[in-house]
């Protein structure tokens, strides 16, 4: 019994750490503005229909680059066209206007590049590794293309980590989020700062779409799988980058446990279908979570005087 | 209450001038062919009634309106358009009407914000240089002590300013602007909503600052009493146009400002 379970946690760890990516490019600009960016999603779908395009005309490499400077101009249009003229507005007016970019997006995608299903071929190897095999009768399977984007994603997330964390910028990023004019007063380039975070969201959005693409094909679909950050956003705290990786993994791992373990109770006990446990189980964990630790795992407190 | 020592300089550079300066948004003209200017050392009110264009005043001159016409001389350099960021190099700092801190950092970390342009020249080199970053931490970290000592309030260094009773805000505000070192601080109704002993402690912080750093000061502020005692010299809107300027004697006696603030039989 110990094996399986085992196969499924990491199973479950490695998905996670995938779920950790998308969440931080949600992460990255909530710190920045104080906004929760829907259009991540629809980022992800752009990057990856860019991606899967233009690989088909020109090496793989140079399709990477070319896309990573798509999401850079897109930040930067995003940044010239919308955010410049929203300064100092309520934090709900720049989500409406996120909403507003969610759709242009997801339509404007597939004007450029069609709208069939794209596949995108990284060449990860295909056949599964089983480890630990004196352990365990059989050994453990591990699908190397997961392993593979699992290390990716460790390595992006472990380089944003560093940038934002450890250097002032960090400390910038808050005051910006905090108080637009207070930030500008003191000299903080408010339009550098939400360029930036926008491009690195974009980039973020592009490794987590080629990952995703590889895996499922790259379809509309894909831009729905950040909806699973929310509920990792929330266990981790929104304004935190160590909060996605762990608020990543817990959703990953737990959500693989929970149709392993869960479903064959629900069956054999109450005579129920049991399927589905996957689609739902993260979301009720994240609003039990709300209940208990509305900041999240690493979240800044909540403060407000009344 | 008004030191003398910051006086002599009076008739020193001229910091700042203003000139024609019209502003509107949409039909509404906030400030109407405004001119006045500031020289180094002084302290400068500007009031009016509510609506007269104070805080638009301000607002043009650190670059968060961009007036239709007229230009703004900084020292020395007149600028046809300017962003807020920009400002603050120049070495304008300010406070805000309704407290603009960042609620959920700490006394501490709001003050060292201030200090974001001091750090190096480069706001995004500093990643590359861990090192000497750190000894730089340390001696801005100096500054800012000095700072947090000079307005009385070690006890609450480490509160996030979200928790402090709103007078407390209002000092935090001003050691942030003062952690910039500014040539010129721009303070919008410092004292607004305080009791009379906070008034009286951020009188005295406002000519200190002004003694001991030289700070050229330039506030917007309501009450009369202190604007009276504080100011080197006043200029007086109303309905975006100045219809005074002067020493506090010659503007309180002036039959336009009497008029605008008590209403006038038609």
């Amino acid at each position: 019994m110990l094996g399986p379970i085992l196969e499924t946690l990491i199973g479950g760890l490695l998905t996670g750490v995938l779920y950790s990516l998308v969440a931080l490019g949600f992460v990255l600009i909530f710190k920045a503005s104080g906004v929760f960016n829907f259009a991540q999603g629809a980022m992800v779908l752009f990057a990856a229909l860019a991606l899967a395009r233009l690989s088909e005309v020109m090496p793989f490499v140079l399709a990477l680059a070319l896309s990573a400077l798509i999401m850079v101009a897109l930040a930067y249009a995003i940044e010239f066209l919308v955010l410049r003229r929203l300064v100092n507005q309520e934090g709900i007016i720049l989500f409406m206007a996120t909403l507003g970019i969610t759709y242009f997006l997801d339509g404007f995608g597939q004007s450029l590049w069609g709208s069939d299903i794209y596949k995108i071929r990284l060449g990860l190897p295909q056949n599964p590794i089983f480890i630990l095999e004196s352990v365990f009768p059989g050994g453990l399977l591990i699908d190397p293309a997961e392993l593979v984007a699992a290390v990716i994603c460790a390595v992006m997330v472990a380089v944003l980590a560093v940038f934002f964390q450890v250097t002032r910028v960090g400390r910038a990023l808050r005051a910006v989020a905090d108080d637009h004019q207070a930030a500008q007063s003191v000299g903080i380039p408010l339009n550098h700062i939400w360029l930036m975070v926008w491009a690195v969201s974009g980039i973020v959005a592009l490794v987590a779409g080629m990952i995703w693409g590889a895996k499922l094909g790259v379809q509309f679909s894909i831009s729905l799988v950040a909806l699973k950050a929310l509920p990792v956003l929330i266990l981790g705290g929104f304004t935190s980058i160590p909060g996605a990786v762990v608020g990543g993994l817990i959703i990953g791992a737990g959500e693989k446990l929970a149709e392993v373990l869960l479903a064959p109770v629900l069956i054999r006990w109450f005579d129920l279908a049991g399927g589905g446990i996957e689609n739902w189980f993260a979301y009720v964990l994240a609003l039990v979570f709300l209940l208990v630790r509305p900041q999240g795992l690493f979240g800044e407190r909540i403060i407000e005087r009344i | 209450m008004r030191a003398p020592a910051g006086n002599t300089m009076e008739a020193g550079d001229l910091l700042l001038a203003v000139d024609n300066v019209s502003l509107a948004f949409g039909g509404v003209r906030a400030l109407r062919d405004v001119s006045f200017d500031i020289s180094k050392g002084e302290i400068r009110a500007i009031i009016g009634p509510n609506g007269a264009g104070k805080t638009s005043m301000l607002n043009v001159v650190n670059g968060f309106y961009q007036p239709q016409q007229g230009s703004i001389t900084f020292k020395g350099a007149t600028r046809a358009k300017m962003r807020p960021f920009e400002a603050a190099r120049g070495g304008i700092a300010r406070t805000f009407q309704n407290v603009a801190l960042f609620k959920g950092m700490t006394v501490l970390d709001n003050i060292m914000a201030g200090r974001t342009l001091k750090m190096h020249r480069g706001f995004f080199w500093q990643l590359l240089r861990h090192g000497p970053a750190l000894a730089e931490e340390v001696e801005h970290r100096r500054r800012v002590e000095d700072i947090i000592d000079f307005l009385q309030i070690p006890h609450i260094r480490k509160i996030p300013v979200g928790k402090l009773p709103y007078g407390l805000q209002k000092r935090v505000e001003l050691g942030r602007a003062l952690a910039m070192e500014p040539d010129l601080l721009l303070l919008d109704e410092p004292m607004a909503g305080m009791n009379l002993e906070e008034k009286e402690d951020m009188s005295r912080f406002i000519v200190d600052v002004n003694n001991h750093y030289g700070t050229t000061i330039a506030l917007i502020e309501h009450d009369m009493g202190v604007v009276m005692d504080l100011s080197d010299r006043i200029v007086v809107l109303d309905h975006g146009i100045k219809i005074a300027d002067g020493t506090p004697s010659e503007v309180q006696n002036d039959q336009a400002v009497i008029e605008a603030y008590l209403g006038v039989a038609h």
